[in-house]
């Protein structure tokens, strides 16, 4: 009943929100989401202690198809609820004071947008999967839509029809699976697809309808195109809730929804090898041309897509490293990038320009700025007892174990992650002060609030990860122990 | 029977109006008579009666023709407002009535003739009414070319029965079925051609592409209300017909004909959803909409079970539904700002925020987003098709789908985030208002809970 109250609560919220029409909503909005995050805490405890049926609500939906309102929350559906509800009060808090046009339906959809992803984190109903996945889509297209920046429309057209060409295929990979269940009463049910008996053949295609779904939205190399321009045209929270949470969706699909139904595609040369070679292309790539960036906030969105990539490839090498490192660099990875991407709105705002060649000596003038700023770069580029040492280490791990020479290129990333990070927190940061950042005003008491968390968050994770390890630890071993059932793992 | 009668009847009633001077009851007369007409149609649910071998009403005809009615009402609740055509009105409805008789007669018919008597009954009224704005020269040409090609359609059609009758025997279809049965799938090549000449004729009232050219033009030149009708329920008439002839009579020999029909959906399903993306006008790109729609709903003959009926009939409940909500919103728009392609709708979000809200939710439901209604039937019938094992097809679908969101959301784009300079304020009653918002509602609903309607035929 939890779970449900955790997708209503954002909807009905969201809807409220539409009818406001001054900037009261702010705080309405800001409201609603801290609830949300109390009542999510709430789930984590229920979690803890063992209360496990609170957490599950089964009803059947559309009979005739055996589709019902299937909702739980695993171990791995609670880290991802969690990093939600976290990150949503957070962007909200950080859109404050921006003066959006029509805020009322800007922050309703907001809490619709949170509303669908949360349900896309806990549905085990393929159908009701499908559903929410396509309604993360509607808020967040009209949101880049009517607060988006230069040449909006062909964006969020790209945006919307590359996202959609993904999740169609996968939506017939989904009824193609609905049809081998049974034998008489076809379902949607998780279960059943975990149950199922498939050729390696079939494996194969479903892999790839699948993974075409995943890999847009991610994005990983080649399908990754839409992606810097969508970032770079969207409104701050809009790119906050791509890169925080929405491409998270990708990862967690291929953890809930591809793993355990397709493991032989997965293990196969022609599946899963080239899956994880088109990311650690990605990786280089996106990282190449993220050195080359000028405009900030497109430097992070190629960041983030080599960050994704990394992340993707280990959790398709099948390991158990590979599997936790995943969900643990997805927590640090949306804290991260929520972290860089606030900076940026901070410094655009200010100076009014995000190119890198017109700031310089921003820390003389911000001290504390440059603090918050450094310790989410050095989260970023993966220095011990911050929020991405962990992660990236067990994913490298699970890399290692499955191919040397994969993971050797992977590991370049490393390099070049810090090239990039560095060198634009140089040149933003350090150095004389340019004409626009000659006045620059520190961080005020609301944008500090955004901040601090971040950093308490990156601190925690880093130092003492098994708190959230342990979380996914049970969900991991389950999909592990019910591969290698079937199949022997490397 | 009981509704062919009542809507004779309300026909002539209403055609008489002007002569006996109650021409101002008329509306409530013909909605009223229309919900006599939908009450004895439901009425015949599960009491199948056949009448001189000529017309059976069972659950298929009676589920379609319930379908047609309360488009129709609808469709006359609609159309009553401020932006009816210039004709007069009551002989407006007389036409619109008669021709939804024929639309009734084709659901419902058990032999060939009433297959053509009704495509008879139910087009001649639309000639005259596709070119009820006299003086405009597209509503003429419409007229005309819709009549032409009803014309040559009409001739393929009687050969097509021609050449079956020689070969059978019979009109009535149950003989047909029999004849089939007993040839055990090898049939002589006079029956196939026939076969195949009745699929040709049919795919024209469809409008399936080869056979397409004539529907932007006519959609075009029409009275927007009028194309609205040939949108919604001539297109359900004409699927009635042309599924429950072929499952009747040619499912037995389906190997003969699907590859044609394969080929027919294919072409409909990418040439419909190319053009439609080409179009400036916002009427013909519902209309080549509205062709690929058809593709679609064409997979269900590629199936023929009370699946396929089902979902044929989900979806083309679903399609009609979205599609009269956005051709009165475009019939708002185009008359309060004279402007016919997709610039007319610039800012409508600013302007008449309700309708753009409404507007919005019908191209979702085209597009077949959830939550609204489109989604559902589109799964359904993708999930018909892929339990035969069409993959290819379904595939073929999916991917015009995705081209189709590229024109359904032109226009939500143009509401929301074009400016327009144009100052005439857009204001609709309240009532019409309501019913759109009625309508809307049902899209969303039935989106969300299609349970309701999903096994009508068993």
């Amino acid at each position: 009943m939890i779970t449900v109250l955790l997708i209503l609560i954002p909807l009905l919220s969201g809807i409220i929100a539409c009818f406001f029409k001054d900037k009261k909503v702010e705080s309405f909005a800001l409201g609603a989401s801290i609830l949300e995050f109390i009542l999510s805490i709430y789930a984590f405890f229920c979690f803890k202690t063992g209360n496990l049926e609170s957490l599950v609500f089964n009803t059947p939906w559309i009979s005739k198809f055996g589709i019902s309102f299937y909702i739980d929350i695993d171990g791995i559906s609670l880290l991802m609820t969690l990093l939600t509800t976290f990150l949503i009060p957070l962007i909200i808090l950080s859109a404050r004071g921006r003066n959006y046009s029509k805020p009322g339906l800007f922050y309703g959809l907001i809490l619709a947008m949170q509303a669908a992803l949360i349900g896309v984190f806990v549905a085990k109903d393929a159908f009701l999967f499908y559903i929410f996945w396509e309604l993360t889509l509607i808020p967040i297209y009209f949101i880049i839509l009517l607060w988006g920046g230069a040449e909006k429309l062909k964006v969020t057209f790209k945006f919307f029809i590359y996202t959609l060409f993904g999740s169609m295929f996968m939506l017939l990979g989904i009824i193609y699976l609905y049809l081998q269940t049974g034998p008489d009463a076809h379902t949607f049910s998780i279960d059943a697809f975990y149950n199922l008996q498939l050729s390696s053949g079939t494996q194969m295609w479903i892999f790839w309808a699948f993974f075409l779904a995943f890999a847009i939205k991610l994005p990983i190399f080649p399908f990754h195109t839409w992606q810097p321009d969508t970032y770079t045209v969207s409104p701050m929270p809009g790119t906050m809730l791509l890169s925080g949470i929405m491409l998270k969706m990708g990862i967690y699909g291929i953890i809930r929804w591809m793993i355990p139904i397709v493991p032989y595609a997965i293990l196969d040369k022609w599946g899963g090898s080239l899956a994880i070679i088109l990311c650690v292309i990605g990786i280089i790539y996106a990282s190449i041309i993220a050195i080359l960036q000028n405009d900030f906030k497109r430097l992070i969105a190629y960041a983030s897509i080599a960050h994704i990539g990394l992340i993707a490839a280990g959790v398709f090498t099948l390991s158990f490293e590979g599997l936790q490192g995943g969900v643990l660099q997805m927590l640090a990875h949306g804290i991260n990038v929520i972290g860089l991407f606030f900076i940026i709105e901070i410094i655009a705002e200010r100076t009014n320009t995000r190119k890198l060649s017109e700031l310089g000596g921003i820390r003389t003038k911000a001290p504390q700025l440059a603090t918050f700023f450094v310790i989410i770069v050095f989260s970023s580029i993966s220095i011990p007892l911050t929020a991405g040492f962990s992660g990236e280490f067990l994913l490298f791990v699970g890399l290692f174990k499955y191919n040397f020479w994969i993971a050797g290129v992977a590991c370049l990333s490393i390099v070049l992650g810090a090239v990039y990070m560095l060198y634009s927190f140089q040149k933003a940061m350090l150095g004389n002060t340019s004409e626009k950042t000659s006045v620059f005003q520190d961080l005020k008491f609301n944008e500090k609030a955004v901040l601090i968390p971040i950093v308490i968050l990156i601190f925690l994770i880093g130092i003492y990860p098994k708190v959230f390890l342990s979380v996914s630890e049970p969900a991991v071993h389950t999909i592990i122990q019910e591969i290698s059932n079937t199949y022997t793992l490397k | 029977m009981n509704t062919i009668i009542t809507l004779s009847v309300l026909g002539i009633i209403s055609m008489l109006s002007d002569i006996l001077g109650y021409k101002k009851f008329i509306l409530p007369i013909v909605i009223g008579g229309l919900l006599v007409a939908a009450c004895s149609t439901v009425a015949a649910w599960n009491v199948p009666q056949q009448y001189f071998n000529m017309m059976q009403f069972d659950n298929y005809a009676v589920a379609f023709s319930t379908l047609i009615i309360v488009i129709l009402i609808l469709w006359v609740a609609l159309s009553n407002q401020q932006y009816a055509t210039e004709f007069n009105r009551a002989d407006q409805y007389a036409l619109i009535l008669f021709s939804t008789v024929g639309a009734i007669v084709l659901v419902s018919f058990h032999s060939l003739v009433m297959l053509f008597v009704g495509i008879e009954v139910l087009s001649i009224p639309l000639y005259i009414l596709a070119g009820s704005r006299k003086t405009d020269l597209s509503s003429n040409e419409a007229s005309l070319k819709y009549f032409m090609m009803g014309a040559f359609t009409t001739g393929i059609l009687l050969f097509g029965i021609t050449l079956i009758y020689g070969a059978t025997g019979s009109f009535d279809i149950s003989i047909i079925q029999t004849y089939v049965a007993n040839m055990e799938g090898d049939v002589t090549p006079m029956f196939y051609t026939g076969v195949i000449f009745l699929l040709i004729a049919l795919s024209f009232k469809i409008s399936a592409v080869p056979f397409h050219f004539w529907a932007p033009d006519v959609y075009q030149g029409a009275p927007t209300m009028i194309t609205t009708f040939m949108a919604t329920i001539v297109k359900i008439a004409a699927f009635g017909a042309f599924y429950r002839l072929f499952s009747i009579c040619f499912a037995n020999i389906m190997d003969n004909w699907t590859f044609i029909l394969s080929i027919v959906i294919v072409l409909t399903i990418v040439v419909g959803n190319i053009l439609a993306v080409r179009q400036t006008n916002v009427k013909r790109m519902l209309a080549y909409s509205g062709i690929s729609q058809a593709g679609y709903m064409l997979m269900t003959l590629l199936v023929l079970n009370n699946e396929s009926t089902n979902a044929l009939l989900f979806y083309a409940g679903s399609y009609a539904l979205s599609t009269i909500v956005a051709f009165t919103i475009f019939n708002v728009v185009h008359h309060l700002t004279g402007d016919e392609g997709f610039d007319g709708f610039n800012a409508l979000g600013k302007r008449q925020p309700l309708l753009a809200l409404i507007m919005t939710i019908a191209m979702l439901s085209l597009a077949g987003i959830p939550p609204a209604v489109g989604f559902f039937a589109k799964f359904y019938l993708f999930e018909t098709v892929l339990s035969q094992g069409n993959t290819f097809l379904v595939i073929i679908a999916v991917l015009g789908s995705i081209v189709s969101v590229y024109y359904y959301f032109k226009l939500i784009i143009a509401m929301y985030v074009k400016e327009t300079t144009a100052v005439i304020p857009i204001k609709v009653n309240t009532l019409f208002q309501a019913i759109l918002i009625v309508i809307t509602g049902v899209i969303l609903i039935l989106g969300i809970n299609p349970s309701l309607f999903l096994e009508i035929i068993r």
